[in-house]
């Protein structure tokens, strides 16, 4: 951020740059800070079959704190990012320290190829992988076939998060490795030829130099997918509809916020649960932030 | 849309500015510094071919392109095979055609219009996401000017909020201004990049130096003027590479058009996709695996083209932003 200010230094002080800043500041407000305010406005109300719309100040936010729908909901996520989360990040950071290593070929090969998957749009990510653990002609169908019914199906209730958290992974882990490759393409050649002046082998250099020099890469990475797994959506909603008897309107708290709206047009309530679930979210991140931060020291 | 086009018609021009020029101390010091470290630990130890990596990679390697290859083969199955034969070869029938065929035939030709919807949201609603996220990235990092710190406080305090809190408001506000089920009501929340605008910001403040603007100025070159014919070449590895993300982000967007429309025919090719699965899974309806799964080939196959083609220039876009 230092960096972008010290570019102002010749700059005049005019409107012009109201030119530049202007067109986006007008989309951004109408997308996201009138939408923001609209939320907070509609979750402070009650539409009610008697008296229409009232004013019951923090009523439903009351309500949704003893909800056990919503908390069943935000425990699953919770859940969700401890263990995807970690697994998907240092596969991620295994892969790119592999192909910053020098010691593979075909670098640009298993780049393109890894990461490919995050050009596939979710919801077909979810229908190949949701036909591939089916038993009808899923990859899970031909194993059983094979080997007996061993495998049990990833479509069950109690392996349908660990089948979720697995196409999550295999959609973005290919965008993280990319992003911590290009961190530790930029840390200076100096700082590995004093390391092996030093005579610090492979595995040393990776700890005490490469990991250090893209702390902040990691960090970013991990807000985003902990803002990524709160959010969590298209995966469970399409996969809904193969296994509705795994996953539930609540499944996550997006999930039954968008249900509650358009299944039960309960938009006040709804504003509530998304707003609770969104402070939680940002908590969350932040403390990801300060620790990750606070280490650095 | 004619400055994309103008950008990537010149591959060598925005190639020269990523390798040749040096724009400025950190840019060049991080861009035109690889080349020299990449030969020099190429020489000695390429020789040491690890094969533990190897292993490793090539697992990651079959993790991420087998559902990939499994979407191919299957692609090619009649209806009969996909029950029939093992997942993950070919069948005796090779259907591809007729299955694309059928793809586009299914409904009165739906998934033809889903495309072109897709394609109409990509083109101004990426397309313009880009270009907004440009200026105002540019604006951010060039000018001083009055509000400055609030928009910067704006965005930044915006950012932390995620999405899903934003949505149903969206819905309901945009339901009273009467955009819903229309195009617009999915291209306009598409045009706000956040990411786009922080890369080209970071990109800008570091590749284009104050005394090219200034010395522009004084020939008597408008503001305006300077950005299209000067700045904007300087940033062309940025705009691609917020570009790039800006089109997969929307041709592959599925929470807003679920929710802002109703009628199939402004579906995009996700949610259309995704109805077609539901209907096969539900009892009562012919279910129709083979198009879902052609349908999901003909959805893959632009984005990836696109994503491969383009990966010289959105890999060094990326690669300046991300070391922030």
């Amino acid at each position: 951020m230092s960096m972008a200010m010290t570019g102002l230094r010749r700059s005049r002080r005019s409107w012009a740059g109201w030119w530049f800043v202007g067109p986006f500041m007008l989309v951004f407000t109408l997308v996201l800070i009138a939408p923001l305010l609209y939320a907070i406005y509609l979750s402070l109300f009650r539409d009610s079959l008697i008296g229409g719309t009232h004013f019951v100040g923090f009523e439903n936010y009351a309500l949704a704190i003893v909800d056990p729908k919503f908390w069943d909901a935000t425990g699953r996520v919770v859940l969700f990012l401890v263990v995807q989360v970690p697994i998907m990040l240092i596969l991620a950071l295994v892969a790119a320290l592999a192909l910053d290593s020098a010691r593979l070929r075909f670098v640009p090969f298993y780049r393109l190829s890894i990461f490919l998957p995050y050009a596939v749009p979710g919801v077909v990510a979810v229908m190949i992988w949701g036909y591939m653990y089916g038993d009808q002609f899923g990859l899970v169908a031909d194993l059983n076939r094979w080997l007996g019914d061993v495998v049990p199906s990833p479509l069950s209730a109690t392996f349908i998060l660990p089948a979720i958290g697995n196409i999550v992974t295999w959609e973005f882990v290919g965008y993280n490795m990319l992003i911590f490759f290009s961190a530790l393409q930029a840390v200076p050649q100096e700082q590995y030829e004093a390391a092996e002046i030093d005579g610090a082998g492979a595995l040393r250099t990776v700890f005490s130099i490469k990991l250090p020099a893209i702390r902040g890469a990691i960090v970013v990475a991990t807000i985003f997918s902990i803002i990524g797994s709160f959010q969590l959506f298209n995966e469970p909603a399409v996969l809904q509809k193969i296994a509705p008897n795994s996953i539930s309107s609540y499944f996550t708290p997006n999930m039954y916020a968008f249900n509650l709206s358009f299944a039960g047009s309960q938009f006040n309530y709804a504003a509530a649960i998304a707003i609770i679930s969104g402070v939680i979210t940002m908590i969350i991140a932040f403390v990801a932030q300060s620790m990750g931060s606070k280490e650095q020291k | 849309m004619s400055v994309m086009t103008s950008n990537s018609a010149e591959p060598r021009d925005t190639e020269a500015i990523v390798t040749g020029r040096r724009p400025s101390r950190l840019a060049s010091g991080r861009v035109a510094q690889r080349p020299v470290r990449r030969t020099r630990r190429t020489s000695p130890r390429r020789t040491r071919t690890s094969i533990t990596l190897m292993i490793v990679m090539s697992l990651m390697l079959l993790y991420s392109l087998g559902p990939l290859f499994w979407l191919v083969v299957n692609a090619t199955k009649s209806k009969s095979d996909l029950y029939t034969t093992p997942g993950l070869w070919f069948g005796p029938t090779f259907s591809l055609f007729t299955n694309i065929a059928d793809t586009f035939a299914y409904d009165d030709g739906v998934f033809l219009r889903w495309f072109l919807n897709t394609v109409l949201y990509v083109v101004v609603g990426a397309g313009g996401a880009t270009l907004l996220a440009t200026l105002a990235g540019y604006g951010l990092a060039k000018y001083r000017f009055p509000g400055r710190k609030a928009v910067f406080a704006i965005i930044l305090g915006a950012l932390a909020i995620p999405g899903s809190v934003l949505a149903v408001p969206q819905f309901l506000l945009f339901s009273k201004l009467g955009l819903t089920n229309t195009p617009a009501a999915v291209i306009i929340p598409s045009l706000v990049s956040a990411f786009g605008l922080y890369l080209v910001w970071v990109y800008a403040a570091e590749a284009i130096p104050d005394e090219l603007i200034e010395a522009a100025r004084l020939d008597g070159a408008g503001e305006l003027r300077i950005f299209f014919s000067i700045s904007l070449r300087q940033l062309a590895p940025a705009f691609i590479t917020v570009l790039m993300f800006a089109v997969v982000a929307t041709w592959n967007n599925y929470f807003l058009p679920l929710i802002m429309l109703s009628s199939p025919e402004w579906y995009p090719l996700t949610v259309g996709l995704s109805q077609w699965a539901s209907a096969s899974a539900s009892i009562g309806t012919a279910p129709i695996p083979q198009l879902v799964i052609t349908g999901s080939l003909l959805t893959v196959l632009p984005i990836s083209a696109a994503f491969l083609y383009l990966q010289r220039y959105w890999q060094s876009g990326l690669a300046a932003g991300s070391v922030k």
